[in-house]
């Protein structure tokens, strides 16, 4: 899907990334990012932490951002919900400042769901009382400079779900 | 199998600098130490966590050792962790894991397997370039100055003795000295701002 139809280019996301002077990139791989992670494989200014399952990011980014580091993490809905208590605990409990860049699998925007990890995404995110902002192309990317301001202004994470459609990312 | 308080103590004249995450132990530890500004007893914010944070901690701060005194239980909880801190190989990280073969503060139930799981060999396995394991105190103390020499990431396994909690949680008395708010407060004054 081209810019022009409302595609979704993950050099949009390295953008907000470097503006944000982001330092570690916490991640697992997921449907939605392939073509990203090239693109943070080549981006000089970030290190990408690979993680084994998406409740070690938390901790993780709590230990960077405490050392004075400025952490991402990156993954599924499905992992975000893994992490319940590991959210809660580290970077809810800790006021970590993180901005949680997570795909949205399921999420067709035709109201009907035919993926579970869908059905509860924002019924979790909700529970927890994490603010969340919802990007689909990259004429919605400004709610990412909002997510990492609101991160900052309440030492709290906050959620931005990368709601592309199937067929991923736009290659540039 | 040797004590907690003797293993910190044996410890104690080679800290150094170094950052020190105390973790289950750090009863033993607060008292022993002389540098309480970057000593980072965190209690417990969800189970499993502090290999990584630990680990987040030493790579946001390369040009500090990072000790974490971690439990086995934990361990088990995020195994995955050891495989992602080998790989970013952490110069300056130091994992010793308290084995006391049961879960203490929820009344001393038994980790799975505890008899014959080998935690170094784990950590070998998972890439760590340097394992060590140790069933008794005059080992760890001949051994823990050439440890803490060697470049990390390494990861050093104790038998050590429980001290299981029957107590209930809510009447259990704090031995930590800080809040947690002002242990993250008082570290972060201690280090100074990040070299970028």
């Amino acid at each position: 899907m081209a810019d022009g139809e409302g595609g979704f280019s993950p050099q949009t996301i390295i953008d907000h990334l470097k503006a944000n002077h982001v330092t570690h990139v916490v991640w697992l791989p997921d449907s939605e990012t392939n073509f990203l992670y090239v693109l943070l494989q080549e981006e000089p200014t970030l290190d990408l932490i690979p993680v084994s399952r998406e409740g070690q990011a938390f901790s993780t980014a709590s230990g960077l951002s405490v050392g004075g580091a400025k952490p991402v993490i990156l993954i599924q809905n499905t992992g975000l919900m893994e992490s319940g208590d590991s959210m809660r605990g580290w970077v809810m409990g800790m006021n970590i400042p993180v901005v949680m860049m997570v795909g949205y699998r399921g999420w067709t925007r035709h109201g009907v769901d035919t993926d579970t990890a869908a059905t509860y995404t924002e019924h979790f995110l909700h529970a927890f009382g994490i603010k969340y902002y919802l990007v689909e192309s990259d004429a919605d990317a400004d709610r990412i400079q909002v997510a990492f301001d609101r991160a900052e202004a309440t030492k709290q994470p906050v959620a931005v779900l990368i709601g592309d459609e199937y067929h991923g990312f736009v290659q540039r | 199998m040797f004590q907690t308080a003797d293993m910190f103590k044996a410890f104690a004249p080679f800290r150094g600098n170094a950052v020190v995450i105390p973790g289950r132990g750090g009863r033993h530890w607060i008292n022993l130490s002389e540098k309480p500004d970057r000593d980072v007893p965190l209690g417990d914010p969800a189970m499993g966590g502090h290999a990584s944070f630990a680990f987040g901690l030493a790579m946001s701060r390369p040009d500090e050792k990072i000790i974490l005194f971690d439990s086995e239980g934990d361990i088990l909880m995020n195994m995955g962790a050891l495989t992602t801190i080998a790989e970013k190989n952490p110069k300056n990280f130091y994992h010793f894991v308290l084995d006391n073969g049961v879960y203490a503060t929820t009344g001393g139930q038994p980790v799975p397997n505890a008899e014959n799981v080998q935690y170094d060999v784990i950590a070998k396995g998972c890439g760590y370039p340097s394992t060590y394991s140790f069933d008794n105190l005059e080992d760890f103390t001949n051994n823990i100055e050439e440890i803490l020499n060697n470049p990390g990431p390494v990861f050093v396994t104790m038998k050590v003795a429980p001290e299981v909690e029957n107590t209930p949680i809510n009447q259990r008395v704090r031995w930590q000295k800080k809040t947690r708010d002002q242990t993250i407060l008082d570290l972060q004054k201690d280090l100074g701002p990040r070299r970028s």
